[in-house]
């Protein structure tokens, strides 16, 4: 008994700094609609800021005022952010947010490394608050009980300002109905710069109140990722008693699976949330909502066509090129050229789907790291030869995406997105924790091709036959009744219903297909690398697609491959400077603001203004 | 009597908003029936439980005799009723002729073909379709770049490609000159002739209501006040009240928004 509440005590201590960091996505998110991708990233801040004004204010007075301070200079970097970053994209579809946002998290992840350096930080006890209570014969820590009642306070004070104060009203209206507000005569863009000082306050606040129970490290800012959205996710976006009831059953639960089911804790949370999504889709406390036809950013996309007679024989004189790569160039170009035929087959999957789907796939990797274990399973325990190892790749990946795609499709818009993140959450976290089978964090390794493929020659040529066989085929699909359907799907909805179209089975195809692609992707990687971890899954890796195809261009048909070709290579250069996450961040945001249409489209619109291509007609 | 479509009793409320309130009426075959009334009145409401775009709070809406209310829009449509939207919905992405060969996909049940190029699919039926409504020269025009009119008749030669019997159109000439209106009517009224089609519409302008419809019926806060001749509905006093008292049918310029 004594054990239990002492354990009860402890998850409700830890809610209280996720209940900080997941009211502050909800907030911003209920308001301007988008999700925060560097909330994490604020949390991050929190910690290390407040670590530094921990080392310079005395005593207990200093200790809870550096949190304070804390919250109000991430508060001031959060506005920064906003009006430098944000403003531009208010109005584009979300994944321009997400990329924008996944930007600054890399600028922040390299001024945080700058600043503090490589090292953990072990978090500072609080003055007065560093001893133990017993109860029931169970040690509590007085720090978690002083949590346990500051937590409350910051909820109740959220409340009190939302429900009775004057900005709150506005805040609250804009949630309900944005045009409103601004026909109230309100400025929308500050109300939206004071949500999001808000919204990175509190999570700056989170990653202070934090410190005596942990530190501050570069890796907080997606660690906690995964747990805001599930909190966020569960209680309903933009509810604010959502998210604390939300916070606490994830925190207790835990901790109670830390003590009953240690091999499955992180999984857990997962579950509770898919449980809880195929119940009340929209969340605990959250409402319905119907997402609007997807926005559109700048000009409509173009009709397509199949390559003519000249594009096919340029694309055949490439391959042809590519063929020649092991002949004439050194090996290391050769594996390096495989890498990154793998990672166009892949990008080009997730732009089958974002492209002409318009599904927002946030957790591709799930299907990329499915094959990768499907093939390496088969060969770790059932000794099956490669072979038979690449042709199960895909379709084991092609199952995942049918049962993920069947719950996920059931939602539109960001909850389509969350939610298949957190499913590729879900994914990874039952990899990293079921050790027996997947080999955990050590991965599945000695994974290699058999002897007759296993020079990287002849294993260049297979990687280099299926990759453009898979692109082949997925753009082949694009011209196809099916691709057509899904496009048909995407610009609308109810014409496409309206004319006998099950545009939820086109989408489930087509979420398969693309599985699959990424999937055989999956298992080329792990005969290529020999092996296999779970940080395949991991969202970067989901993230690494995304970016990839919006480079590329989202509204061009081969915006994915080129996306592919250009971030594999630049990246092997880029990531020999010490601040590459910085250079790529600030190129990512400049690339959003300054270029939405992605290299295709930047290119082609060059080579139209040049007289090179023909110009779309009445100049749109 | 046969009737292609029976509508008993159909109802739905927003909130507290009656938008439709115990309508019923029957359309014949071969019928141009019209359906009026001023802003707001509940026409759109009407089409979208008839098409399933939304469920009725209680009556039945029934197809040559069996009962299709509840059914999913693409089933309703299966069954052979073509429909067209007040606020247009087309593929923004293609070119105008793949718009109706989308729909022709669909209709020869080839969704979901991987092997054939779609965009050489019933191309010629398709281009008859556009020819039709007098679409056929813009057939490989960008559909983004298309006028307002030019996207009803496009919308309209997708809702034939189904071969339905009966065609619910949504102010089919919102955005029309008054010429192309007659026009547009005109074709219409001979696809009816020749086709046997049955077809119900909303429409703003009376002049076109009057010169085409067979019969007309008024609708007022949901209600339906008037179902006559045309010059019956001239005659009548009640539907004049809603018209001279302030009614909007006549100044209506840009309807509000559609499901
Ligand atoms: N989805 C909805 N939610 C709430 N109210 C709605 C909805 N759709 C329609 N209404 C309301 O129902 C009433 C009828 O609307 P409807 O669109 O059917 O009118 P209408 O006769 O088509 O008007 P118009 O001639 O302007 O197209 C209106 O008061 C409208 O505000
Ligand atoms: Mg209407």
């Amino acid at each position: 008994m004594g054990l239990f509440i002492a354990q009860l005590l402890t998850g409700l201590a830890n809610a209280g700094a996720l209940f900080m960091v997941a009211s502050g996505l909800s907030l911003i998110f209920g308001v301007t609609r988008i999700v925060n991708f560097a909330h994490g990233s604020f949390y991050m801040l929190g910690a290390y800021v407040g670590y530094t004004l921990m080392q310079v204010l005395p005593g207990a007075f200093g200790f809870w005022g550096a949190i304070l301070l804390t919250g109000i200079i991430v508060g001031l970097v959060g506005v920064i952010v906003e009006i430098v970053v944000l403003r531009p994209v208010y109005r584009a579809p979300e994944l321009f947010q997400l990329v924008a946002t996944f930007g600054v998290i890399l600028v922040i992840q390299d001024l945080a490394l700058m600043i503090w350096g490589p090292q953990d930080l072990l978090g500072p006890r609080a003055p007065g608050l560093k001893g133990v209570v017993r109860i029931l014969g169970e040690p509590v820590p007085k720090y978690d009980l002083a949590l346990i009642g500051i937590t409350p306070f910051v909820a109740l004070a959220l409340w009190w300002l939302i429900a009775r104060t004057r900005v709150g009203i506005l805040v609250r209206a804009a949630t309900q109905d944005r045009e409103m507000v601004g026909a109230l005569g309100v400025n929308q863009s500050w109300l939206f710069t004071g949500v999001f000082f808000l919204g990175c306050a509190l999570a700056g606040l989170g990653g202070a109140v934090q410190l005596p129970k942990g530190g501050a490290d570069l890796l907080m800012d997606f660690n906690i990722l995964a747990s805001i959205f599930v909190v966020v996710v569960i209680g309903g976006m933009g509810s604010l008693p959502g998210a604390y009831l939300a916070a606490v059953l994830v925190s207790v639960l835990n901790v109670f699976g830390v003590t009953y089911l240690p091999q499955s804790t992180l999984v857990l949370m997962f579950v509770v949330m898919a449980l809880v999504l195929m119940i009340r889709p929209y969340g605990l406390l959250g409402r319905e909502e119907v997402a609007g036809d997807p926005g559109q950013s700048g000009e409509p996309e173009r009709p397509i066509k199949p390559a003519g007679a000249r594009v096919r024989l340029i694309v055949a004189a490439g391959i042809a090129l590519l063929a020649l790569v092991p002949l004439i160039a050194p090996p290391f170009a050769t594996v390096l050229v495989t890498d990154i035929l793998i990672f166009c087959l892949f990008a080009a999957s997730l732009h089958f789907l974002l492209g002409l789907g318009g599904l927002v796939s946030f957790g591709h990797a799930a299907f990329f790291g499915g094959g990768a274990y499907t093939a390496a399973l088969l060969v770790a325990h059932a000794d099956s030869p490669m072979e038979l190892a690449l042709l199960l790749a895909p379709l084991g990946a092609g199952l995942l995406a049918l049962i993920i795609g069947w719950i996920c499709l059931r939602l539109t818009g960001v909850y389509f997105a969350m939610l298949t993140l957190a499913f590729a959450q879900l994914l990874w976290s039952l990899v990293y924790q079921w050790g027996d089978v997947t080999g955990g964090d050590d991965g599945l390794v000695d994974i290699w091709p058999p002897d007759w493929a296993s020079s990287s020659t002849v294993f260049f040529y297979l990687a280099l036959v299926l990759c453009v066989g898979g692109i082949l085929a997925l753009r082949h699909a694009a011209h196809a009744p099916f691709g057509y359907a899904l496009r048909a799907a995407r610009d609308s909805k109810r014409q496409a219903e309206a004319t006998g179209i099950d545009t939820r089975a086109v989408q489930w195809g087509a979420f398969a297909l693309a599985g699959a692609m990424a999937g055989l992707a999956g298992g080329l990687f792990v005969f290529a690398k020999g092996s296999v971890f779970p940080n395949e899954l991991e969202i970067t890796r989901s993230f690494d697609a995304l970016i990839v195809v919006f480079l590329g261009g989202v509204k061009t048909l081969s915006g994915g491959v080129v996306g592919g070709a250009v971030f594999e290579s630049v990246k092997d250069v880029l990531t020999r400077f010490e601040y590459w996450r910085l250079a790529l961040g600030l190129t990512i945001i400049a690339v959003v603001i300054l270029a939405p249409e992605g290299i295709v489209g930047s290119l082609r619109r060059l080579g139209e203004r040049l007289g090179l291509l023909r110009a779309p007609e009445d100049g749109s | 009597m046969n009737a292609v479509l029976s509508v008993r009793n159909l109802t739905k409320s927003f909130g507290g908003n009656r938008a439709v309130d115990d309508v019923s009426f029957d359309l014949a075959r071969g019928e141009l029936l019209a359906l009026i009334g001023p802003n707001g009145a509940g026409k759109s409401t009407c089409f979208n439980m008839m098409t399933g775009h939304l469920k009725p709070d209680g009556g039945t809406v029934s197809l040559n005799g069996s009962p299709i209310t509840g059914l999913k829009p693409r089933r309703i449509w299966r069954l052979g009723v073509g429909r067209t939207f007040q606020i247009t919905a087309t593929y923004a992405s293609m070119t105008v002729v793949e718009n109706v060969q989308m729909a022709l996909i669909s209709h020869h049940r080839r969704v979901f073909a991987l092997r054939p190029y779609a965009h050489r699919l019933y191309r010629d039926e398709a281009l008859g379709f556009l020819d039709l409504v007098g679409m056929a020269a813009q057939a490989d025009r960008h559909c983004a770049v298309l006028a307002y009119g030019d996207l009803k008749r496009l919308e309209l030669a997708i809702a034939l490609c189904h071969a339905p019997g009966l065609l619910l159109m949504d102010e089919p000439t919102a955005g029309m000159a008054p010429g192309e209106r007659t026009a547009l009517m005109q074709l219409i009224a001979d696809i009816v002739a020749q086709r046997q089609l049955s077809v119900l519409f909303t429409e703003h302008d009376m002049d076109t209501v009057f010169a085409h419809a067979h019969r007309v019926m008024v609708l007022n806060r949901g209600r339906l006040i008037a179902n006559g001749t045309v010059a019956e509905i001239r005659a009548d006093r009640q539907v004049q009240d809603v018209y001279l008292g302030g009614g909007t049918l006549f100044s209506a310029l840009e309807p509000p928004s559609d499901a």
